[in-house]
């Protein structure tokens, strides 16, 4: 009995205590750098694009508003031909990122989307792809990767030794 | 009826459907306070237009009656709450002379009315045909009437105390000293009673959202809903004018004021002792309320009875 | 007998080693080099088990599990920390060189290896070192390689040179640089190569056909379908997304296709992408520019109600459409879209397997025949499959002799392997030209098709066959009659095969004579006959005229308008024939899916839904009647042929089709009407079949984008089709277990994502799957009076001065009119317009190598090139049939060559 009391009158204190309400818009909200917000197609080191289309983001979409189609360019990198995220479904929980092998796919700190029209919160590529590498500068998945591509061969690739010669009797 | 009772019928129509619309604002923004937040303050003068916008959102929203529904009682489950309520402020003397019945059985009245308020939720709850409703509805049932018991019972203290069932004579009999002295017992099993009657947190059972979606009134939207919303607010408003007019003196106060003002503030300290109730309490679980109702308040408030008895006894002797 | 599986009993048959036992009795073991067609070889060491002595051995033994025997009261464990250990290190070495891939490869969320990765808990890679690698090679247009995956697992050779006497694919150099792949880059040979994307239990080969319009495996829309490229009707699972076909794959179906399917079967889909596709109803010339599907089909309704119609079916529609066409036109009025020759193989066949008392094998009893006597048949290029079970069964007996010789089982691969060598079973394969299978034969015999049929009546004969005694053979052919005639005798399962390829009616007659004698001599003869389409023997069991009768019905003015159902006529009947049909037809109403020569020609076009957008069933030559279902539901008009007719009728008020809605309406209809057909109410669940009350699941849980996939159109997703015809549902809500054998529509076991989970499917591995093997013989001999056998053998083939007899060549890429549409098929089908004669029939009529020649085709002159084959006999030349724009279409045929 006593501590509801208290509880009371511990929760009526708070009449005098600092508000912590932002005054949004007036006032914005600092965002740390890994706040799951607006989501973003990122690029690697060299330009390229960084996704390879392999619809792990869409697999692990709770919502399913992720929607690609994998394709390869003439010089050997995987990409989406198209790539569409419906806002309007997203609930931002960030699996995409988690799933994503390549870094391709960030959540970035900006939660500043809202639209009078439903069918704007459709994004395409086009709205997607940024021209920078977002929180994990320096990671280029084909120098990770096996495969070939244009302008990092077979055994170019990090940890790999140059290409076997089949020929060889070698030990 | 002379012109004076539409005056008053009118003015307490009028400033009780307004407090109560004015409520989900004051509570709002009492919660905020308590929560370290702002509440709604972006509408109006301090937000108090959030008002306007939730009633507007309310009437505009798609007034849905569930296919599975019986249609003509969940229809009339929303008024019966608004109506009951209102009847009981029929006999809250809110002034000298500003009281819209001044019935002798004033008292007694209140307690049918507050009692005919049950069938709302029961009539609510069964009507929606849904598991969550009627749960709801089922606990709120044995809840309200549970607790109209040692309402009653603790009432009658003051009643044994100023001889009278009429509201404005008690009033009067506290000219002297508030009841809230004499009656502390009373009073608090009266307050208890009056939360559980209004069915607000800590004793929301029959809504209890983290288990029951929102309880008997689940099924309900647009303006049905509104009017379960209003019955809640007017109801924690009549317990609280019950309250200062059993407890606190009703109108009386100095001088400076005039007595309608003296009820009102004291009236509203006590809503916000309700709302405070809501920031910081935690709901129990059903049995241990029905626990505490039967095992507690029950005996508590017969003793309470039994002691104001004999002592007014001794005193006349 | 009982073994016991961490202390737990279990019964299980004997002869099977530890790892099909576990897998069989559900439990979860990692496997690579293991193959339930392939067998054991012991060579990854993944499936380690603990064996112990008894009860109180707490030691116990690491054994692999695919190369110990099960005896009774063996005591394993599959838990145990060693076994477990020892499996989660083997997989850990095998990784060290596995490249990190998984998001550009293939095969990921299909692949064996990620999926026993998860099943070991082998999830980190402690090697520290550099990782190996390989040059790819371009292996043609159906395989990508990618050698880097490889984790030497050895299963890609042994399917391909083992099991599908492929050559040039093999494994170079040594130890840890073994390498998988052809001696040079080059198109894989073999017919059956698109299985290495299967067998491979990793990326190393995949599927390049899906690499370019590629999805996961998860994301797919399937559904159960059969295969439309021969008429074997082997069993496939295709997958659709966003609105086109992605991809086939092998449909475990324990008495047809087995775990195999071949390149056509599996490549040959991409018709059903194609830019050729009719898409909206059109009526010619164009009126008022409308498309409107109603007003189409109401003026189509005008045209059948008031013309005097008649309709020709087609070997490639589903028997429902055909039936329908049939019952909207009237059944005086359909006609058999085949070729007259096709019909009268076709209606040969079924009279020999339905009033024979010979049976027809299915393709896995086929696999298991002792002697193998093909007559007349480039098995390899007409039924590909079929030739791959004549391999297997060319290996039965080497393999069993060497099994009673050193005691191994069946499975155990490499024993068996190193003590056949390169023995055959006895195979004897009669041809005009060299087919891919003469490596296996034990004899072949060369010739015109007339004189091969000769020799297998002669076999009949000698076999004891009621018929003329046929004369003039020389000593060699009758001493090799007599050879064939001896061994056959001998035999406990003997397979005669023969069919359309040679196009020569007296092959298959030679041959149903040679397995009724066999038959009649107490042994147990199979009889196997090819058929040029899917739906032959469908169309041939409905009934109907002859193609060459509707133009004389048009001819004679009995008819005036034509509808044509999936059928391009100019395949049919040579050109001019079919010119003179849409001379004199006012009306072709043509219901088909792509546009071709007769699209050209017809005044209203009708679109139909291929095998992935409609349902229906086909009958395969064995007479097993199958289901396909609708993977997707197109856009545009696009629907199943069937339904359009109901349509038309319904507009037409045609009573015969009234209150017809869906497959199980018309199915209804097709057995009431033909009593043959009565057991295809039991060939799949009804439409209101269901488990728990739910559908069947077109789409896997893991299907991702259903609310992106449509969102550039509108953000509000529209509600999802409805299947009224079938139980499966097109979307991913519905019933998780295993669904019944018809209606599997991919295979799938927790923790089995690759087509490897089949093995929880089967009843037993390699066996039936659960609930019975879908599909039902319509075909059983006949048993009861003696066979009425082909008396008279064809005469001796004798050259007409002047004249050429033309024989068809059919080819595995080319012959087939819709898996043409894909590019990879289309580019290794050969040249279509030679004309193969014998040298010196070319020198005789002065003819250069490499010219032109003309022939006159029924007073029409059409143009060859002409091309020496010394296996052609004087006076006999070929043609490779079914070539699109080949100028001679119905064949054998013969033609007066003009100077």
């Amino acid at each position: 009995m006593f501590s509801l009391l208290r509880s009371m009158w511990l929760v009526f204190l708070h009449t005098f205590h600092k508000r912590e309400t932002y005054q949004y818009p007036e006032e914005k909200a600092p965002l740390p750098a890994r706040w799951r917000g607006r989501i973003a197609l990122t690029r690697d080191p060299d330009g390229g694009e960084r996704c390879v289309g392999c619809y792990l983001c869409a697999a692990a979409c709770p919502v399913d508003c992720i929607s690609l189609q994998a394709t390869e360019a003439p010089d050997g990198r995987r990409y989406p031909s198209f790539f569409r995220i419906n806002f309007s479904r997203c609930i931002f929980c960030g699996f995409c990122e988690e799933a994503c092998p390549t870094y391709a796919i960030q959540l970035l700190p900006d939660f500043e989307m809202a639209e009078y029209d439903r069918q704007n919160l459709v994004y395409e590529k086009e709205d997607l792809l940024i021209n920078s590498q977002g929180k994990y500068p320096g990671y280029n998945y084909y120098r990770v990767a096996g495969m070939a591509i244009e302008g990092k061969d077979k055994g170019e690739a990090q940890h790999e030794e140059p290409p076997v010669n089949i020929k060889s009797l070698l030990p | 009826m002379e012109a004076h009772y539409w005056w008053v019928i009118g003015g307490v129509l009028f400033t009780l459907l307004n407090t109560a619309a004015g409520l989900i604002w004051l509570e709002r923004r009492m919660l905020a306070l308590w929560q370290d937040r702002y509440g709604p303050n972006r509408a109006g003068p301090f937000g108090i237009l959030i008002v306007l916008a939730d009633t507007l959102k309310l009437f505009f929203k798609e007034d849905w009656i569930p296919p599975f529904a019986d249609k003509v009682v969940f229809v009339f489950a929303p008024a019966v709450v608004v109506a009951s309520v209102l009847m009981a402020f029929a006999v809250v003397p809110f002034g000298p002379n500003i009281v819209v019945a001044d019935m002798n059985i004033g008292i007694l009245f209140f307690l049918a009315m507050s009692s005919l308020g049950v069938y709302s939720i029961v009539l609510g709850g069964w009507a929606s045909n849904n598991k969550y409703a009627l749960l709801g509805a089922m606990r709120g049932a044995s809840q309200m009437i549970s607790y109209e018991v040692f309402m009653g019972l603790a009432l009658m203290g003051t009643v044994v105390l100023s001889g009278t069932f009429n509201l404005g004579k008690i009033v009067e009999a506290q000219r002297g000293m508030w009841y809230i002295f004499p009656q502390l017992l009373g009073f608090l099993i009266f307050f208890i009673a009056g939360i559980a009657e209004t069915h607000r947190l800590p004793f929301d059972i029959p809504e209890a959202e983290s288990e029951l979606v929102a309880g008997f009134h689940s099924e309900y939207s647009g303006m049905k809903f509104g009017m379960f919303f209003i019955g809640e607010y007017l109801g924690i408003t009549l317990i609280s004018s019950m309250i200062v007019t059993l407890y606190f003196g009703g109108w009386l106060g100095p001088a400076f004021l005039p007595g309608v003002i003296w009820f009102i503030l004291k009236t509203f300290v006590f809503i916000s002792v309700f709302i405070l109730l809501r920031a910081s309490m935690p709901r129990p679980r059903y049995d241990q309320l029905m626990e505490y109702g039967w095992k507690v308040l029950f005996p508590l408030s017969l003793l309470n009875l039994l002691g104001t008895a004999a002592i007014k006894l001794l005193i006349d002797k | 007998m009982t073994i016991y599986i961490d202390n737990k009993p279990y019964e299980v048959k004997p002869g099977k080693n530890l790892l099909e036992a576990c897998l069989e009795l559900g439990l979860n073991l990692p496997y690579f080099c293991w193959h339930p067609a392939l067998g054991s070889v012991g060579a990854c060491r993944q499936c380690a088990v603990k064996v112990f002595k008894d009860e109180d051995d707490k030691t116990g033994r690491l054994v692999m599990g695919c190369m110990e025997p099960v005896r009774d009261n063996l005591r394993l464990s599959i838990e145990d920390p060693g076994a477990k250990t020892f499996r989660d290190q083997v997989i850990g070495w095998l990784m060290t060189n596995h490249p990190h891939d998984c998001a550009v490869c293939d095969e990921g969320g299909s692949c064996h290896l990620q999926d026993m990765t998860v099943m070991t808990g082998h999830t980190y890679r402690n090697y520290r070192f550099s990782k190996r690698t390989f040059e790819n090679q371009d292996l043609g247009p159906f395989i990508s390689h990618e050698m880097n995956r490889c984790i030497q697992c050895y299963r890609c050779v042994r399917f391909y040179k083992d099991y599908a006497g492929g050559k040039d694919l093999n494994v170079f150099a040594a130890h840890n640089h073994v390498y998988f792949g052809r001696c040079e880059n080059g198109t894989l040979e073999s017919e059956f190569s698109g299985n290495l994307a299967e067998v491979c239990p990793t990326g190393v080969f995949t599927d390049k056909t899906l690499h370019s319009h590629y999805t996961r495996k998860w994301d797919m829309t399937w559904a159960p379908s059969v295969c439309q490229g021969c008429s074997l009707g082997c069993n496939t699972s295709a997958g659709e997304r966003y609105g086109s076909l992605r991809q086939i794959t092998n449909r475990y179906n324990g008495e047809v296709n087995g775990y195999f399917l071949c390149d056509r079967g599996r490549f040959g889909y991409e018709f059903v992408n194609s830019d050729q596709r009719i898409l909206q109803a059109a009526i010619r010339p164009h009126y008022n520019g409308t498309t409107n599907k109603d007003h189409i089909l109401e003026q189509v309704a005008q045209k059948v109600k008031n013309g005097r119609t008649i309709g020709i079916g087609s070997p490639r529609a589903s028997l429902e459409s055909n039936y329908a066409l049939k019952l909207l036109v009237g059944e005086d009025n359909f006609y058999l879209g085949m070729s007259d020759t096709d019909h009268d193989h076709t209606s040969l066949a079924l009279k020999i397997l339905r009033d024979g008392p010979a049976r027809t094998p299915s393709m896995q009893e086929a696999a298991k025949a002792d002697v193998v006597f093909i007559l007349g048949e480039d098995l390899t290029n007409t039924a590909p499959m079929l030739a791959l079970a004549v391999r297997q069964a060319a290996q039965h007996k080497p393999e069993s002799d060497a099994m009673g010789d050193i005691h191994v089982a069946a499975w155990q691969d490499a024993a068996v392997r190193e003590a056949v060598q390169d023995k055959h079973g006895p195979v004897y394969i009669f041809h005009t030209v060299p087919t891919k299978l003469d490596e296996l034969a034990e004899d072949i015999h060369r010739g015109a098709p007339e004189q091969l049929a000769r020799l297998g009546f002669a076999i009949a004969q000698m076999l004891g066959a009621d018929i003329v005694p046929v004369t003039g053979l020389s000593q060699e052919d009758a001493a090799l009659a007599e050879k064939i005639a001896a061994a056959l005798m001998t035999a406990e399962h003997p397979l005669i095969i023969s069919g359309y390829g040679s196009g020569c009616d007296h092959m298959m007659k030679a041959a149903a004579n040679i397995a009724w004698a066999l038959q009649q001599k107490g042994r147990n003869p199979m009889l196997s006959l090819t058929l040029p389409e899917v739906n032959s023997m469908g169309l041939e069991i409905l009934g109907g005229h002859r193609l060459d009768t509707a133009l004389d019905v048009l001819r004679q003015g009995d008819a005036d308008t034509v509808i044509v159902l999936e059928n391009d006529l100019y395949r049919r009947a040579d050109p001019h024939i079919i010119d003179e049909i849409f001379l004199h037809a006012q009306d072709v109403i043509l219901i088909d899916h792509l546009y071709n020569r007769t699209a050209e020609k017809a005044t209203v076009l009708l679109p139909a839904g291929t095998f992935a957008e409609a349902d229906g069933t086909v009958v395969n030559n064995e007479g097993r009647a199958q289901r396909f279902y609708q993977v997707f539901v197109p856009k545009g008009d696009m629907q199943e042929s069937w339904r359009w007719c109901l349509q038309i009728a319904e507009k037409a008020g045609i009573t015969a089709l009234q209150g017809l809605r869906n497959l199980d309406d018309i199915d209804l209809a097709l057995t009431n009407g033909m009593p043959s057909l009565e057991p295809l109410q039991q060939l799949a669940p009804h439409a209101g079949f269901r488990i728990n009350g739910q559908r069947i699941p077109r789409e896997p849980h893991r299907y991702s984008g259903r609310t992106a996939i449509l969102a550039n159109e509108n953000v509000s997703e529209p509600k999802p089709a409805e299947d009224v015809d079938t139980p499966l549902s097109f979307t991913m809500e519905g019933y998780r277990g295993e669904p019944p054998s018809p209606l599997i529509p991919f295979f799938w076991s927790p923790g089995w994502n690759s087509v490897q989970s089949v093995n929880k499917y089967q009843q037993e591995i390699g066996g039936h799957l659960h609930g019975g093997d879908p599909g039902i013989r319509l075909l059983e001999p006949h048993l009861n009076g003696g066979p009425h056998y082909f008396h008279e053998a064809p005469d001796t083939f004798v050259p007409i001065p002047g004249h050429v007899h033309i024989m068809p060549l059919y080819h595995i890429y080319g012959s087939e009119e819709l898996s043409m549409y894909t590019p990879g098929i289309a580019q290794q089908a050969g040249e279509f317009c030679c004309l193969y004669l014998n040298p010196e029939d070319l020198a005789q009529w002065n003819i250069a190598p490499g010219n032109w020649v003309t022939i006159d085709l029924d007073h029409h002159a059409c143009r060859l090139v002409a091309t020496p084959n010394h296996w052609m006999p004087r006076g006999l030349g070929a043609v490779s049939a079914g070539m699109p724009h080949s100028p001679v279409v119905d064949l054998p045929v013969c033609v007066k060559l003009q100077a």
